[in-house]
């Protein structure tokens, strides 16, 4: 296989605000904008953004979980966006999807061994004997001990639970995992572990992330590039240590800033940006980033910025910073 | 709404009459102990929680969840829920009077009056059928007798302090009218309309993006330097505790590990539990590491009673004392405690 693992073009998602037949100009909210990106097999790229920015959007775009407005997701170089419902079900052994919440993510009528085998047994048929050596195999893998199969997610706690959604996403040997906010519900303690293994799983497997999460200390640490989402766009998409060492886009700098820093001789209580991310059903027009923006200028009220290349190579849509 | 002025400054002259406390404490915590009643179970949620928050300081409390902050929060302003909790022993002092023991008619005159409390979620805090200027005047009007009116422009004139733009529209508004940082900010508004001398915050920006996290954040801190009030601050982040508070106490499964100012907690944590708990976020200050230093294990459950010490099945250094008796908060330099056996063989390590 030649090309990216994984490549997005143009996606777009419009999602209709009510129908009333008396609308005449019925509203959309644009939760994906013109959103591209690759991924390389064995490798994790991060999505971070605010709550509204379109990053579970996108990952639901990812799946197929909805059907996109416009644009095509490639997966091997198929289209996984314009395949069949019959023609998807092969697809879909090579991409899995890890939930945020592992409470509710989980069949709390099936023991820990039918969650983690249900996706294997979707494809071929599966005896007593060889689901337990399935699950038993799977459980190892996500640091559990077998005996575990047996128990109901309400017998576990949250990090185990996490882990049970990760060993599910693992049963059929996918290429790509589409993690959405996997570790935000969990303490941090727990965050570590899990943050772990899927570190360790990657190096074994050469399995790709997709990995989207509103904490930048998260994102920074599991993270090979990042793109940075507002308002549905992608606004800079760059090597994690380059983004993190020197935010180009206003917004990016603002949100490594915002982040608390846990150690009080360096804290600052900076506040970066003033106002709130506006609303998707009526962005501003141009740069949506430009009513908030210290540096926005006349131009970025007219015109959307395109996402290009800047100096080092990493893509930024900003008409004030990219080309300096 | 029919309280009568009288009556609540009578209270507060009974306060204020006591002589006898410490004039820097404001609130003493000793020994709070609450238990949850479940069908077949008890829960010990806390299990003889002490500290003191003084006069007009930020005191963070800082746990992992289940670790007994919030209860303590809710123990103190005695909100547990009737039916399955209760406060089982210890005291709460306040002005020198235990709140345990206090009716609940004058209890209700120091909860939103004296103490004041924020909450994560200020969607489900604040309610969906009134303005949320009539729910800024009610708290103004049952504790300091206004009119109606005067209320209303007291709410007003709250939303202009936490920097809510043009307050005179903005008190018609509902709650769903707002985005969640404005809410907080209403939140904010109304615990502070009665000037209390306390604020417990619990977990105000844990439901916020981090840029409009960063625009409470600051103005928490600026109404708490213009105000005096005193701020416990409780949060899951370590962030944010080193970007707010003075000093610091870290609870894991129901018991306080350690207290400190927070320049020395950071700077010098002792307790096996607060180092592993600071390693454990990811932190681009100490580079970039493959694997994140996690903990081993799982917190106790709270359903058994805890012999010895809480941490030490996770912990590192745990010896058979600590699986015996359980350690106590002990001094350990100045303004800084922890309850650890081995506390002198962690710093050296």
């Amino acid at each position: 296989m030649s090309g990216p693992l994984l490549k997005v073009e143009k996606l777009v998602k419009h999602y209709p605000l009510g129908d009333g037949i008396f609308n005449k100009d019925p509203k959309v909210v644009r939760a994906v904008e013109d959103v591209s990106f690759s991924v390389e097999a064995g490798e994790t790229l991060c999505i971070v953004g605010e709550s509204g920015c379109g990053k579970s959007t996108v990952a639901r775009l990812l799946m197929r979980l909805v059907d996109p407005t416009g644009g095509r997701v490639l997966l091997e170089g198929t289209d996984i966006a314009s395949l069949k419902k019959g023609e998807l079900r092969d697809w879909r052994r090579r991409m899995q999807m890890v939930f945020q919440d592992p409470y509710s993510s989980l069949n709390p009528r099936l023991t820990a061994g039918q969650i983690i085998t249900e996706p294997a047994g979707n494809f071929e048929r599966l005896g007593r004997k060889k689901r337990e050596t399935l699950a038993a195999e799977l459980l190892k893998k996500v640091g559990l001990a077998p005996e575990i199969m047996h128990r109901l997610p309400s017998e576990l706690s949250g990090g185990q639970r996490q882990r049970l959604g990760i060993a599910r996403a693992l049963s059929l040997k996918p290429s790509i995992i589409i993690a959405d906010e996997a570790v935000s519900a969990l303490d941090v303690s727990v965050q570590a572990q899990i943050l772990n293994l899927l570190m360790d799983l990657q190096e074994e497997t050469g399995i790709a992330f997709v990995f989207i999460s509103h904490d930048l200390g998260v994102v920074e640490h599991i993270g090979h590039r990042v793109a940075v989402m507002y308002l549905g766009r992608i606004v800079e998409l760059a090597n994690c240590e380059a983004l993190f060492a020197k935010p180009i886009h206003p917004y990016t700098e603002a949100l490594i800033a915002a982040a608390p820093v846990p150690d009080p001789t360096y804290a600052r209580l900076e506040v970066p940006v003033e106002g709130e991310v506006p609303s998707p059903v009526n962005p501003p027009s141009g740069c949506t980033f430009h009513p908030r923006c210290p540096l926005a200028v006349e131009r970025c009220r007219i015109e959307v910025p395109p996402l290009v290349p800047a100096a080092d190579g990493r893509l930024v849509a900003c008409h004030v910073r990219a080309t300096q | 709404m029919l309280m009568r002025v009288s009556s609540e400054e009578r209270i507060i002259e009974n306060f204020r009459e006591d002589k006898t406390i410490d004039n820097d404490v404001l609130l003493d915590v000793r020994d709070l102990e609450t238990h949850f009643f479940g069908e077949e179970s008890v829960t010990r949620a806390l299990g003889g929680v002490s500290f003191q928050v003084k006069k007009g300081e930020t005191l963070g409390v800082v746990g992992e969840s289940g670790c007994g902050k919030s209860v303590t929060a809710l123990s103190i302003m005695r909100l547990l829920p009737k039916m399955s909790a209760k406060t089982v022993g210890g005291e709460v002092c306040f002005h020198g009077r235990n709140l345990l023991d206090l009716p609940e008619r004058e209890m209700r005159k120091i909860r939103g009056n004296k103490i004041a409390m924020i909450f994560q979620d200020p969607m489900t805090s604040l309610n969906p059928v009134y303005t949320v200027g009539r729910q800024i005047a009610e708290a103004v009007e049952i504790h300091s007798g206004a009119s109606r009116s005067d209320a209303l422009s007291k709410a007003a004139e709250m939303l202009r302090l936490v920097r809510i733009a043009d307050p005179e529209r903005r008190v018609n508004n509902y709650p769903y009218e707002m985005s969640g940082g404005m809410r907080q900010r209403v939140m904010i508004a109304m615990a502070l309309a009665c000037s209390p001398e306390l604020l417990i915050a619990d977990e105000p920006t844990t439901a916020l993006d981090v840029t409009i996290q960063a625009q409470i954040l600051r103005l928490i801190v600026d109404l708490k330097k213009r105000t005096g009030t005193a701020v416990m601050f409780i949060t899951h982040d370590l962030g944010v505790v080193a970007e707010t508070c003075q000093r610091v106490i870290v609870m894991y499964a129901g018991r306080i590990v350690e207290q400190a100012t927070v320049t020395d907690l950071f700077s010098r944590p002792v307790h096996p539990y607060t180092k592993a708990l600071m390693r454990s976020v990811p932190d681009r200050r100490r580079g970039k590491e493959h694997r994140l230093p996690e903990i081993p294990g799982i917190v106790p459950s709270l359903r058994e009673p805890i012999v010895g010490c809480s941490f030490a099945q996770r912990c590192p250094f745990a010896t058979e004392v600590c699986r015996e008796k359980s350690p106590v908060l002990e001094e350990y330099g100045a303004d800084h405690a922890v309850a650890c056996w081995h506390a002198k063989e962690v710093v050296s390590a």
